[in-house]
């Protein structure tokens, strides 16, 4: 086996919507012999991208997009697909980058992109998957994996060659598992699983986290109380990670609607009467809530749920959320009638509520569903708040971390490691509020796998669970492959209106990987030559930083210490203050 | 490539080395798209400057997706330009916006001029000599 082999075909998604820089990239992506698809549009990405999760192994996106941030494709990406993601803009400012790393990009690029950087991005994809690798292999029950398994020929022998290949690119954790890679190396190939969070999945796992209680929950006894045959702690920990940055993206939203209509309520079909916002923003002394001047309100909110009434719009009922850690726990049964008593596992989500720009507000889980009046199967992905200080979820899926202010001590055993993939069965039809436009919006959406072949998808509803995408252009059909619609799987002639041209490719790893894995990356990762390791906290003025408590506890992790806890990457929500980490 | 030296950075080089027998008039490609794709955001910029009240913030967007755009072909004078312009936003300069604009016009259109010229000649002067010529 050649380990040095490079990656031809590595199949790549470019989402840009410049539509000069998607040819010139297109371009350059061929010319390392990858295989592109490019889009105009977040939104068609995440279409195509959760039509076919297997068939791309990293995606590359523009931060600043017209139809969704490219962070918030960034973090969709993260928690559904698990995919490395690469974020480029032409601003590289350290704030921006920084975000970036927080939100879970493996690296951001600045335009103008050169080849040669692109012709690197192959290492992401391949240190994601070591470290799936490494996981398993450090994982009691890695013999219970009963999951259906992705196999990637001859991955491990060559991944881990690229381990003493790429010295400079080396986790910090790494080191400790020198000895594992030996093992594994001799050992029989373990072959990473991919986790599906479906909806039930999910559900258990927010009714474990609620009866274990905020205070105590840890990877390990949500597992435990899953019961989940080849479950792991990694995949719960991960998952968690990402729940927590897309409630806090959701809770900025929020907020930063209840803001701007001066505290008007939300008025959502059929549910405006329980609604009862009010704000709350914990003014933290490290943080300057820049101009904002409801800095204090209280977001009280009470959940509701979800009707099909709401197909059409993200309806967002906020969550009750205690102002006492310890009132969560009896919350927490009321959260779970809540979410079992949707029709659909239903969930409430925090949309367009103000934010403070901090980010560091009140903790409120936020749960998303869309009800589709037609039946179609929910979009469901738990969300969660940003750790905050005083807060905690109330459907917590994760445990209330350590307060970044004196008075809570840290309490270790409560980190956890979850790693979710959330399964998104999700119908693209009247999806209010990510996917405004999903038909026309696919009319950026272009596929040059071959100078012959150039498949144009002017208009395609994408309907996931089922197998057929129909466009509403003559020219474009897909037909199903596997079951599954795939615009990747199609190749399409310009006169032929169906086909598969070319042979489905096999899946491949990307795997379980579970953890966004930012803190981890960070020390190793020399972001256009922002290099954290040498970086002392202090350095860092974070009261200029939006999302500080992310910055913080993504540098955090490098001096947290949890026996409890496998990777040195978990996630920690531990929101600086004035630069110091606790009491 | 003298009479371009100022208006285009090593990025038009890049796109000249991306050019190849599958895509023989790449980089002629490129910079049509980026002028049809680049016109369309100046009227946007045009509209957002005269609206009333100003948003800062969304001009400010828009100029910055301008510049990003300009970065793909080299466009440098273009992209200093829309850094003034991005100052001015920043201090919340009306006047500043609406001059440093029309010197982005201009810039932008300059440059098309020059770049139709210079693919004009390129025509005339056939493929081989092509290679010479782009060696600046």
């Amino acid at each position: 086996m050649d380990a040095t082999a490079f990656p031809y075909g590595l199949r790549v998604l470019v989402v840009d919507d410049d539509p000069t820089w998607l040819k010139i990239l297109e371009k350059m992506l061929r010319k390392c012999s990858y295989e592109v698809t490019t889009c105009g549009l977040a939104t068609v990405a995440l279409d195509i991208l959760r039509e076919k999760k297997s068939k791309f192994d990293i995606v590359i996106s523009d931060v600043n997009m017209p139809d969704m941030d490219g962070f918030k494709l960034l973090e969709h990406i993260g928690l559904e697909m698990d995919l490395p993601v690469i974020m480029m803009s032409i601003d590289g400012e350290t704030s921006r980058v920084m975000k970036g790393v927080q939100h879970g990009a493996c690296d951001y690029l600045l335009k103008p992109v050169r080849m040669k950087e692109l012709r690197n991005i192959w290492q992401h994809v391949y240190r994601k998957k070591m470290h799936e690798v490494k996981e398993i292999e450090g994982h009691d029950s890695c013999d219970d994996l009963q999951i259906l398994r992705n196999g990637f020929e001859g991955l491990d022998e060559k991944s881990l060659f690229m381990i003493s290949d790429s010295d400079t690119m080396r986790k910090r954790k790494d080191v400790d598992r020198d000895h594992v890679d030996q093992e594994s190396s001799d050992g029989t190939t373990v072959k990473k699983a991919r986790v599906v969070w479906s909806v039930d999945l999910h559900q258990k796992f927010v009714n474990a986290v609620n009866q274990i209680g905020f205070d105590k929950v840890g990877p390990k006894k949500i597992l435990d109380l899953m019961n989940i045959p080849g479950l792991t702690r990694e995949n719960v920990a991960s998952h968690l990670q990402k729940y927590r940055l897309y409630l806090s993206r959701l809770q900025k939203q929020n907020e930063e609607r209840i803001l701007g209509t001066a505290g008007q309520d939300f008025s959502h079909k059929g549910t405006s009467e329980n609604l009862n916002l009010r704000s709350s923003f914990q003014e933290q002394p490290s943080n300057i809530a820049n101009g904002y001047p409801h800095a204090s309100q209280n977001i009280q909110t009470q959940s509701n749920m979800l009707d099909s009434q709401l197909e059409d719009t993200k309806s967002t009922v906020p969550l009750s959320v205690p102002d006492k850690k310890r009132s969560l726990v009896s919350d927490a049964a009321d959260s779970q009638n809540v979410t079992s008593a949707s029709t659909l596992g239903g969930v409430l989500s925090f949309r367009g509520m103000p934010v403070n720009q901090e980010r560091k507000p009140s903790e409120t889980m936020i749960l998303e569903c869309h009800a589709w009046s037609g039946g179609m199967p929910s979009k469901q992905f738990m969300q969660y708040p940003k750790h905050n200080h005083e807060r905690c979820d109330l459907l917590g899926d994760y445990s209330c971390l350590p307060k970044p202010d004196l008075e809570h001590p840290v309490a270790p055993g409560n980190l956890y490691a979850p790693p979710p993939l959330i399964s998104m069965s999700c119908s693209m039809e009247g999806d209010g509020r990510d996917f405004p436009d999903v038909k026309p919006a696919l009319v950026d959406c272009t596929k040059s796998l071959s100078p012959a072949l150039t498949c144009t998808v002017d208009s395609v509803s994408v309907r996931l669970s089922d197998s057929v995408v129909t466009s509403t252009d003559g020219d474009l059909k897909f037909s199903s492959v596997d079951g599954l619609s795939s615009i990747k799987d199609c190749c399409f002639d310009q006169t032929n209106s169906q086909g598969t041209l070319r042979p489905s490719q096999e899946p491949s790893i990307i795997g379980c990987t579970e953890l966004a894995s930012l803190p981890e990356d960070l020390p190793g990762y020399p972001l256009q030559g922002v290099s954290f390791e040498s970086i002392p906290l202090s350095a860092f003025d974070f009261s200029h930083y939006n999302d500080t408590t992310m910055i913080q506890s993504g540098l955090q992790n490098n001096w947290y210490d949890d026996d409890d806890l496998e990777f040195s990457s978990e996630m920690t929500d531990y929101p600086l203050i004035d630069g110091r980490l606790f009491a | 490539m003298v009479f371009m030296q100022g208006f285009l950075d090593e990025q038009f080089n890049q796109l000249e080395e991306l050019q190849d027998e599958s895509s023989p008039n790449f980089v002629e490609e490129v910079v049509d798209l980026f002028f049809k794709d680049s016109s369309r955001l100046l009227t946007n910029i045009e509209q957002a400057i005269d609206k009333y009240p100003q948003d800062f913030y969304r001009l400010d967007s828009l100029v910055h997706q301008f510049k990003g755009s300009g970065s793909s072909i080299g466009a440098l004078r273009v992209k200093n330009e829309c850094s003034v312009f991005k100052a001015h936003c920043n201090d919340r300069s009306l006047e500043g916006c609406r001059r440093s604009f029309q010197k982005i016009k201009r810039e932008h259109a300059t440059l098309k001029q020059k770049l139709e010229s210079y693919f004009q000649l390129l025509r005339q002067v056939g493929p081989r000599e092509y290679a010479v010529c782009s060696r600046k």
